[in-house]
């Protein structure tokens, strides 16, 4: 790609995103899927309990950055083309892989602003001493988590809906279970048989991991093995989600 | 596909088909530069699977539109560079103000900050919303809306101007605005593009008119020329001063067909000279007095409801 063509191609992307970060993140919605939901999930696993909070808190941020980075996207398309502002967007000259590489930022950022203020309160509550090593490994992982369940946020919004209400909803159904198959609540060393293997498949696990490295200073999967599968499941939720939402793109509008 | 060196918009064999249904089949025309084209049909003949096609949002089964000289289908972005497009189906972001829409508009053209801001603040004043451009666009009518929207589409100065019925739903005044805005900008050398219900609207703004039915283009010419192939719908309208039978105005073998509004009676006929002027020995026998008396050619409308129902 010329260079010209690629300064404009990033241009975009990042207009997109400063669009929705001025229109969505404060939407009641992303609110409460992507701050309020984890925070009371988090305090009920935290409070008056007496879990080891200083080896749960690795799972606890992860699943942080999971609902938080993955709460914006499954909003967007559904609520512009209901707002009659999508087919405006589509008139401006950007493509398709603009439009959903700018909201797959979008929530990539979320995720992080929240989960640099959630890492930094748990650092300093629960008493880790982390290495200049382990804080790159955090933020490395933090990034390439975030950005992975932006995707998956934005891969699920590619369905025809114009409600968002329905598609909040379908994003549940899909986000709860990768929670419950993930090593979160309990280390993936301690898992067997097929609990183990569901929890392979679930792309939080490999956060965990990263953070686990990071704060406790030991893994159960090498960490260029997460970060390799993080990016995997990015790629693969973006190339879905530009499919699904290429056959979409005119229902609703 | 086949261009004059001055066509802005050339389309050629332009087709689209929604499963079994053929939504737009096989249209071919031109608009040159600075033309004001208008596109009128009635709901769901495929004006605005056509207008999505010319502006790249839908992409047709057959056949090329090219946006000066360039193929929207093969370069969609130089294409739309063009453009300024104001979809049938949009609004603006309610979320922000009229200022920051405009500005978000112009950057996605790829302006700069400071010539976007200089150009936004005078489009807003041009379009009468200076004192609201700091204002978040939820509180405002359909009306300063629609003018946020045409602001932001003629934020780059565009080319060409793709409106789908700009001015539907709106209160009088913003009408008039906005057509005196599509006017100014046509007299400043902008192509225009504009599908509208509003007959009279293609009457008054059009150079030239096509007319889409049931996908296909119906007709295609100036208003006047189009009003004289159709003359056969010329009338005479007449209103007395008080009730009197009509019966035998239209057994004087000059009336094609009446119509009645109220207490106006229109006689359509090849003859109006003639009809006129037995109508006019009709009231002298009668001894009644005319309210109305004017001879009609064909209007737009007539040649629009013949080519749509023919």
């Amino acid at each position: 790609m010329p260079r010209d063509a690629l300064l404009s191609y990033l241009r975009s992307i990042a207009l997109i995103a400063e669009k929705d970060m001025r229109i969505y993140y404060t939407k009641p919605p992303v609110l409460m899927f992507g701050f309020l939901f984890p925070l009371f999930m988090f305090l009920s696993f935290s409070l008056g309990r007496s879990a080891d909070l200083h080896t749960l808190f690795p799972g606890l941020a992860a699943m942080f950055v999971f609902f938080v980075a993955s709460s914006v996207g499954p909003l967007i398309t559904p609520w512009e083309k209901r707002a009659g502002t999508y087919e405006r967007l589509l008139s401006f000259p950007v493509t398709v892989n603009t439009l959903i590489l700018g909201d797959v930022v979008a929530g990539m950022l979320y995720g992080i602003f929240i989960n640099v203020i959630i890492l930094a309160v748990g650092m300093a509550a629960f008493g880790y001493s982390v290495s200049f090593t382990g804080v790159l490994i955090i933020a490395i992982s933090l990034v390439l988590g975030a950005f992975c369940f932006s995707a998956l946020g934005v891969l699920l919004a590619s369905p025809a809906s114009k409600n968002p209400p329905n598609v909040m909803l379908l994003s549940n159904l899909v986000r709860f279970p990768l929670i419950f198959i993930s090593g979160i609540f309990v280390p993936i060393a301690s898992l067997q048989g097929i609990a183990r293997v569901a929890a392979y498949c679930s792309p939080i696990t490999y956060l965990v991991n990263g953070f686990d490295l990071g704060l406790l200073g030991s893994t159960a999967i090498p960490l260029l093995f997460s970060w390799t599968v993080l990016i995997g499941f990015s790629v693969g939720f973006v190339l879905l989600a530009r499919t699904f939402l290429r056959r979409n793109l005119m229902k609703g509008l | 596909m086949k261009r004059d060196r001055d066509d802005v918009i050339a389309v050629a064999g332009l087709t689209k088909r929604f499963g079994a249904i053929t939504a737009v089949d096989d249209i071919s025309f031109s608009v040159p530069e600075g033309e004001l084209f208008g596109f009128l049909g009635p709901n769901g003949a495929g004006k605005t699977t056509t207008i999505r096609m010319l502006t790249g949002i839908l992409t047709p089964n057959v056949g090329a539109v090219s946006i000066d000289g360039i193929d929207i289908q093969k370069h969609p972005i130089a294409a739309k560079m063009q453009m300024g497009i104001i979809p049938e189906m949009s609004n603006v972001y309610i979320e922000l103000t009229a200022k920051q829409n405009v500005v978000l508009a112009g950057r996605f053209y790829g302006m700069h900050r400071k010539d976007v801001e200089e150009r936004t603040d005078k489009l807003l004043q041009q379009f009468e919303l200076s004192d609201r451009k700091d204002d978040r666009v939820e509180g405002f009518s359909k009306g300063m809306k629609q003018r946020v929207l045409i602001a932001s589409a003629l934020v780059h100065i565009p080319k060409v101007l793709f409106l789908d019925e700009p001015t539907s739903g709106l209160d009088v005044h913003s009408q008039r605005l906005i057509r005196a805005i599509i006017r100014e900008m046509n007299d400043a050398g902008t192509t225009v593009f504009l599908t509208t219900h509003n007959i009279e609207e293609a009457n008054t703004l059009c150079d030239r008119v096509g007319i889409i039915n049931r996908g296909a283009l119906a007709a295609i010419d100036t208003p006047e020329r189009l009003k004289q192939a159709f003359n056969e719908t010329q009338s005479v309208e007449v209103a007395f001063d008080k009730p009197t039978d009509i019966g035998e105005i239209e057994r004087s073998g000059l009336v094609n067909r009446t119509e009645r509004t109220g207490d106006t009676w229109r006689f359509y006929t090849d003859d109006p000279d003639a009809l006129a002027k037995w109508i006019l020995s009709f009231a002298e026998r009668r001894k009644l007095s005319f309210t109305t008396l004017s001879i009609e050619g064909a209007s737009l409308e007539d040649v629009f409801v013949t080519v749509t129902e023919g």
